[in-house]
């Protein structure tokens, strides 16, 4: 394990989280998206959690087939969850979108391009989110 | 100094004279629009109600639906009462979303609030609901001037006192609008009649020298604090301390959180229930508690012209349960609400499922001994800074404690948060105690242990509260108040005041008062 020395004399091990912005998300790459802002929730395996509710897990998610799916929820949201619309970049997005098309037992190579983010990003119909 | 900088300046000095009219105005003031207990007069005949959730809005339903002669039954989620309403000490577990396991080490008396940890004074349903259980309070402190501001990029990274910016900022507006006036500059906007008392005002405000100057003396030294302070005997004269330069002090940007003990939800005098928030559910579960069926995890919430059905599984026994009840008052997180199957009409599920819910973490840190106290002289209060973990608050409780105690060190919100929550516990507490330590450097040297709450994580509510935008509001918020044939819904999430324990107060008091009214109708 990595270990970062901070200026404090107090040793935290290394993780994705780079804490950039209160703004955006300023983590690069769709590992690092992922293990920063999904795993949240979705949690870093990607299988999700049951509680009261549940988070969908991702493994094996047929849902992820094609990329428009995720790009929508992860921008507008969807019930309970948050939409990243306005603090992950058309570049994070495809590149998270990518990530789990391809991990947790995804096989679906057909990651979107930055491109194919904003154009989904510039057909928003619903005002409320 | 920059232009933008002079416009923020000019942004928070107009919004401080703008609180100083409201204050002028207090009688007219808004106060929450409880207005005393309520009554639910008339005989319901027997009606049922089956409660979703025991969180204080399901709580204050229950409370007042029994006592209006309501047979009332209550499902919960949790192996305890209050929701959100919820402490932790030592000696509690707590198991996460993701199966992170946190058995709390705090000493004897010390503890952390993960959720709402302070109530303000206006908020007086919940207030008088407390007074009416019997909830002993005691003042909790939203600003404390001995406290910190702190910014990694201001002042090479040194907190500075809230006392100190709070002067210096006042005194750099008001020197600033004191030689705008004399200057003929304000003309437009000042008469010649009002100049004077405007100058005097702002030599009042600012703590200004007789030539509306803010400089080292004793005007200044009242406000923000000597260098040496006055003594007695021979070493007593005070030496004033010198302001931080105007420009340092602006582009600093720790004037931000000076505004935050300003707003109406934390304006003086706040309180906390003696020994944790939970106290405010132990005493409504003293009066509703055995209305309370716990481990309950409701599936599905289905009605028809005899009533509503409600299925649950019991989490403990793992078998499925069925509840019936001539109406539902469903207080359930819309989080894990927008996932049960319900039985009501298109506007009231697509406003169910309208709400995102926020990310948040608080982090209790407990340390050998009381350092912000004897070292630093932070009674209570919060340090805010602009690192990850927001601020630092300090207990408003055992001062002067020779033992250990506990810090909120972290109060995280958005992106920081998302960041927060997506590490373990462990990696959370130790990013709290890097962060911190930037601020506190007694932080390695003193840390015990700690409890890290991440509110996604969180198995009953999978996020800290809803948060709505504006437009949601218009195109959803009524129909997730109205009542649905025999359902309708209560909580933080049904109020104009998210995220407060009041919202739920006040939204289950209103929900209930429309139910009461249906039955007497019907």
């Amino acid at each position: 394990m990595v270990i970062i020395a901070t200026p404090s004399g107090i040793d935290t091990p290394a993780t994705a989280q780079t804490f950039g912005s209160p703004t955006h998300f300023t983590e690069q790459g769709g590992a690092a998206v992922y293990g920063s802002v999904c795993a949240a929730c979705h949690m870093p395996d990607g299988r999700g959690a049951e509680g009261a509710g549940r988070y969908p897990s991702l493994a094996h998610n047929i849902r992820l087939q094609e990329p428009g799916y995720p790009i929508a929820t992860i921008m507008w949201g969807q019930g309970a969850m948050p939409p990243f619309a306005r603090t992950l970049s058309d570049q994070q997005i495809a590149d998270v979108v990518g990530y789990v098309q391809t991990h947790f037992g995804n096989a679906y190579p057909q990651a979107p391009t930055p491109a194919d983010v904003k154009t989904a990003r510039l057909s928003k119909t619903d005002q409320t989110r | 100094m920059r232009r933008r900088d002079l416009l923020s300046l000019i942004g928070a000095a107009a919004g401080s004279s703008a609180l100083l009219l409201a204050m002028t105005n207090l009688g007219h003031a808004q106060e929450s629009d409880y207005a005393g207990p309520i009554t639910l007069s008339g005989d319901p005949k027997g009606a049922s109600v089956l409660i979703l959730g025991a969180g204080l809005a399901g709580m204050v339903a229950a409370l007042e639906l029994r006592k209006a002669g309501y047979r009332v039954q209550v499902l919960e989620y949790n192996g305890r009462v209050g929701g959100r309403t919820w402490t932790i000490r030592g000696g509690d577990r707590f198991t996460e979303l993701g199966g992170a396991r946190q058995d709390c080490g705090f000493d004897q008396g010390l503890y952390l609030n993960p959720g709402p940890w302070r109530i303000p004074y206006h908020h007086r349903a919940l207030l008088d609901y407390c007074k009416r259980l019997g909830v002993a309070m005691e003042p909790f402190i939203q600003v404390n001037a001995n406290a910190y501001l702190h910014s990694k990029d201001a002042f090479g990274g040194q907190p500075q006192r809230y006392r100190t910016v709070q002067a210096d900022f006042g005194g750099a507006v008001s020197e600033m609008l004191a030689k705008a006036v004399n200057a003929d500059k304000l003309n437009a906007l000042v008469s010649k009649e009002d100049t004077e008392v405007l100058l005097a005002a702002l030599q009042d405000w600012g703590a200004l020298d007789d030539s509306y100057a803010y400089k080292p003396g004793p005007y200044a030294s009242e406000r923000r604090g000597w260098r040496k302070p006055p003594g007695g005997g021979l070493s007593a004269e005070p030496i004033d301390s010198t302001p931080l330069r105007p420009a340092d002090m602006l582009h600093s940007h720790l004037w931000r959180r000076l505004s935050a003990g300003l707003d109406y939800d934390y304006q003086t005098t706040l309180f906390q229930p003696v020994g944790g928030m939970d106290m405010i559910a132990k005493a409504f579960a003293r009066e509703v508690g055995d209305l309370v069926r716990m481990n309950a995890r409701v599936t599905t919430v289905a009605q028809d012209e005899g009533g509503v059905h409600v299925t649950w599984e019991d989490t403990a026994s793992k078998t499925t349960q069925q509840s019936h009840a001539d109406w539902c008052l469903c207080t359930i997180p819309l989080s894990v609400l927008s996932q049960i199957e319900m039985s009501v009409g298109a506007p009231m599920a697509a406003a169910i499922a309208a709400v995102p819910y926020s990310a948040s973490v608080k982090i209790g840190l407990q340390f050998h001994r009381r350092f912000w106290e004897t070292d630093e002289a932070i009674y209570g209060g919060i340090s805010y800074t602009d690192l990850p973990i927001n601020m630092i608050g300090y207990p408003a409780t055992g001062y002067f404690g020779s033992g250990k105690g506990v810090l909120l060190g972290a109060y995280a919100f958005g992106t920081y948060a998302f960041e927060l929550e997506s590490l373990s516990p462990a990696e959370r507490i130790g990013r709290a105690l890097a962060f911190g330590a930037q601020i506190h450097p007694q932080y390695p040297a003193e840390f015990d242990n700690g409890m890290a709450v991440a509110w996604h994580r969180v198995p009953s509510n999978l996020g800290c509260y809803g948060q709505w935008t504006d437009a949601a509001r218009s195109s959803h918020y009524r129909d997730l108040c109205a009542i649905d044939g025999r359902i309708l819904l209560a909580g933080e999430h049904a109020s104009y005041i998210p995220a407060w324990q009041e919202g739920a107060v006040l939204s289950s008091l209103d929900a209930i008062t429309r139910l009461h009214e249906r039955v007497m109708k019907s």
